[in-house]
């Protein structure tokens, strides 16, 4: 494999501090910190003038389908859509058919990852036996066979005392736990955001206080117990207040943010169009501030996008009957850029830690930095450059997102996985 | 101005002079009912699709007489009948009826919006028979109507709705006509069922049941859904009909010639004494007389008539 030399890039690694205009080098699929000088004449030179080069994006919350799901999406073509998207690490919630509450689909997952996937997949086991919220699953055996973490997905445990001893098994194999906030007594039926749209509409709301209490709920047992509870998707303005005060007395929760729920609110949602229906649904300008002050001062540690493909047919349904969910992976970085560092003048830096180190440190993953001696995984991105997105031209097997059709500033150029190129600005290297 | 809307989704998007329009046009239709026989020939040849998802009898009844009273043929279909128990598709069930050459399509369904999503698959006119909780255009138009005929100009005029509004698409529709002709509404009920987002459509929330009633024109019943009270919206129908039933003693803080409004069906001992659904104040009967000439009118107009039309000749 020849070396790499990547010319003068403004280099962002946020692990290291770095953000210069300079060079960066690749040996044998690792970053390394200078190349010899025949490495060099031999290296491979991929000029990053006018780009950024940051470490592969990662993202803790994507759903690839696999198993079960596949006419919606594929180990293979989520992999994709991350490359395509600048990520190069991802983790995958298990509510797939049937659900990864079990070593065999743990395995099998693992067996399609090696053989499919063109980035690195990671993947997490359920908490309750198929997510029933019933029985415990074999948390232990699956921590063994590698998951990176435990969650019902969006099957939130609605069992206080469950959820406790969830919380103090998975300790036990420093396992954290990721919970979709809901309380689902307050959900029934429930479609988007409860509020003035909502009461328009005569679409059943679904109020921020089902968020708020199983944030309360998740950071008085991450106290009581020590395990680490991360916090999926905070879409309520209560929600971010409640992570900043139990964070200040040390609780160890963590908490993500969607680019949607930062970009779009449930006035989205006049048209009755199910590409605006995901779950948290889209809430409002105010939810969005806070959130928004959250990511700044850290009360929100990151952004994951909750990737979750639906065919056409399967949305093209009366709001109330479509399915939760949209893509997310391809839109990521531009949309993320636009609200963050356009609207609110975050620094590009910033986002590139939100979406790299600061996620691939909260599981412990050996991701998102540059540091001499990591894998070479690499994003090189102009955070300037307008394209218009077209889901079908896209690498997914859905094309389920509000910004289909939309101008989008920022554009992944190129996406290096262990010092290979598995996206090149046009083309996927499929395996 | 001449009528160029097709389909009828909401009454939120009509001006005020559409809703004149509307109501100029069942004006017009009412004499024809009057009469021996009660039957025109503007719609001969089309055919009308009542696509009722959602169990009704009324107002299916209504769009029925409407369509036959303008010599159009009806086809019903109901959700038992039609192919949506065997998994199929909004989005089939519309394109098979379209292809069976239908002129025109009234649906009545559970699901919010679903009229506005068939007027996007469509190229016939959709007119909306009620969709959820949204809105249930034809019942207030029918409504207004028979306020107008009533009391006169509701400019400024005190209109009370009483009872589930949270959940009341007769409600919304009411409101955003009502709004539209300038009346002054008040909705009124337990603040569960009555929650201040209403605030923000142009009315006045109100749990206080006397000071709503006071002077009011106009006041609307609406059904107490039973089946809510398992939901703990409230903690009975006793306790409901104690603190929000309309009687003879709280009808008497009304304005002393308002009309009492019911969409049906009554709950009678519930949300209204019987006595007061059978009196003189209760238009209750005219409003579903009144169904038929709104909705008379809507077709009439949404496949291609114009007001002057009718007035000239009817």
């Amino acid at each position: 494999m020849p070396s790499l030399h990547i010319k003068n890039a403004r280099v962002i690694d946020p692990a290291n501090k770095r953000d210069a205009v300079g060079d960066l080098f690749v040996k044998n699929g690792v970053i390394v910190d200078r190349l010899s000088a025949a490495d060099k004449k031999k290296a491979k030179v991929i000029d990053g003038t006018g780009l950024v080069a940051c470490p592969g994006l990662v993202d803790i919350h994507v759903h690839f389908r696999e198993p079960g799901q596949t006419h919606k999406e594929n180990i293979a073509t989520g992999s994709h859509c991350a490359a395509a998207g600048g990520f190069t690490t991802v983790v995958c919630m298990p509510n797939t058919s049937p659900p990864a509450s079990n070593t065999g689909t743990i395995q099998y997952i693992k067996d399609v990852i090696k053989r499919d996937a063109v980035v690195n997949v990671l993947t997490t086991g359920c908490i309750t036996v198929d997510m029933k919220g019933e029985a415990l699953a074999p948390i232990g055996s699956l921590a063994k066979a590698g998951v990176v973490a435990i969650t019902d997905d969006g099957d939130c445990v609605q069992s206080n005392e469950l959820m406790r001893r969830a919380c103090e098994y998975a300790k036990m194999f420093d396992l954290p736990l990721m919970d979709h906030c809901q309380d689902h007594s307050m959900t029934v039926g429930a479609v988007m955001n409860e509020g003035v749209v909502s009461t328009r509409l005569g679409l059943r709301g679904w109020p921020n206080a089902a968020e708020d209490l199983i944030v309360s709920r998740n950071a008085i047992l991450s106290a009581y117990t020590g395990a680490h509870i991360h916090l999926q998707h905070i879409s309520s303005r209560n929600s971010v207040e409640i992570i900043r005060r139990a964070k200040a007395r040390g609780v160890k929760i963590t908490a993500e943010a969607t680019p949607h729920h930062i970009a779009l609110t449930d006035d989205c949602i006049e048209g009755y169009d199910p590409k605006f229906k995901m779950n948290p649904p889209l809430r409002t300008a105010e939810d969005q501030v806070e959130i928004i002050a959250g990511l700044k001062d850290g009360t929100i540690d990151i952004i994951a996008t909750d990737h979750a493909p639906h065919t056409d047919y399967e949305k093209d349904k009366e709001f109330d009957y479509a399915p939760n969910g949209i893509l997310g992976l391809e839109t990521a970085l531009p949309i993320t850029l636009s609200i963050l560092v356009r609207k609110n003048r975050f620094k590009i830096a910033k986002v590139v830690d939100l979406m790299t180190r600061k996620p691939a440190e909260l599981l412990g993953l050996p991701a998102g930095t540059l540091t001499a001696g990591s894998d070479a995984d690499i994003c090189l991105f102009d955070p300037d450059e307008k394209w218009t997105y077209d889901a079908r031209a896209g690498f997914s097997k859905s094309s389920n997102s509000p910004w289909d059709g939309e101008e989008l500033r920022g554009r992944v150029k190129t996406t290096l996985v262990k010092g290979k190129v598995v996206y090149d600005g046009k083309k996927v290297r499929k395996r | 101005m001449p009528w160029n809307r097709r389909h009828l989704l909401t009454l939120e998007e009509l001006s005020r002079e559409e809703l004149d329009q509307i109501h100029t046009t069942a004006t017009g239709f009412k004499k024809i009912l009057n009469r021996s026989v009660k039957k025109v020939p503007a719609l001969r040849g089309k055919t009308i699709v009542n696509l009722f998802l959602e169990p009704s009898t009324r107002t299916r009844m209504a769009f029925d007489m409407a369509a036959k009273r303008l010599s159009a043929d009806v086809i019903s279909l109901d959700a038992k009948s039609s192919s949506t128990t065997k998994g199929e598709s909004l989005r089939d069930t519309a394109q098979t009826i379209a292809a069976l050459q239908a002129d025109m399509i009234v649906v009545r369904h559970s699901a919010p919006g679903s009229p506005l999503y068939l007027s996007k698959i469509l190229d016939i006119p959709v007119i909306n028979a009620g969709d959820g909780s949204h809105e249930h255009p034809t019942q207030g138009l029918l409504d207004t109507f028979t306020m107008r005929e009533r009391i006169g100009d509701l400019k400024g005029r005190r209109v009370v709705i009483l009872g589930d509004i949270l959940f009341s698409r007769v409600a919304r529709s009411n409101i955003q006509a009502l709004r539209t002709l300038g009346a002054d509404v008040t909705v009124v009920g337990p603040s569960t069922l009555v929650p201040p987002y209403f605030e923000a459509l142009g009315v006045t929330v109100s749990h206080n049941l006397r000071k709503a009633l006071a002077d009011a024109e106009v006041v609307m019943l609406l059904r107490i859904q039973h089946e809510r009270q398992n939901a703990g919206m409230f903690p009975s129908i006793g306790e409901y009909t104690s603190m929000f039933g309309l009687n003879q003693q709280r009808a008497a803080w009304l304005h002393p010639d308002a009309i009492i409004m019911h969409p049906g069906p009554i709950n009678r001992g519930v949300e209204i004494d019987s006595e007061l659904a059978d009196g003189h104040r209760s238009v209750i009967l005219d409003q579903v007389t009144n169904g038929i000439a709104v909705r008379m009118a809507v077709l009439y107009l949404c496949s291609g008539g114009q007001p002057e039309y009718v007035t000239v000749t009817g």
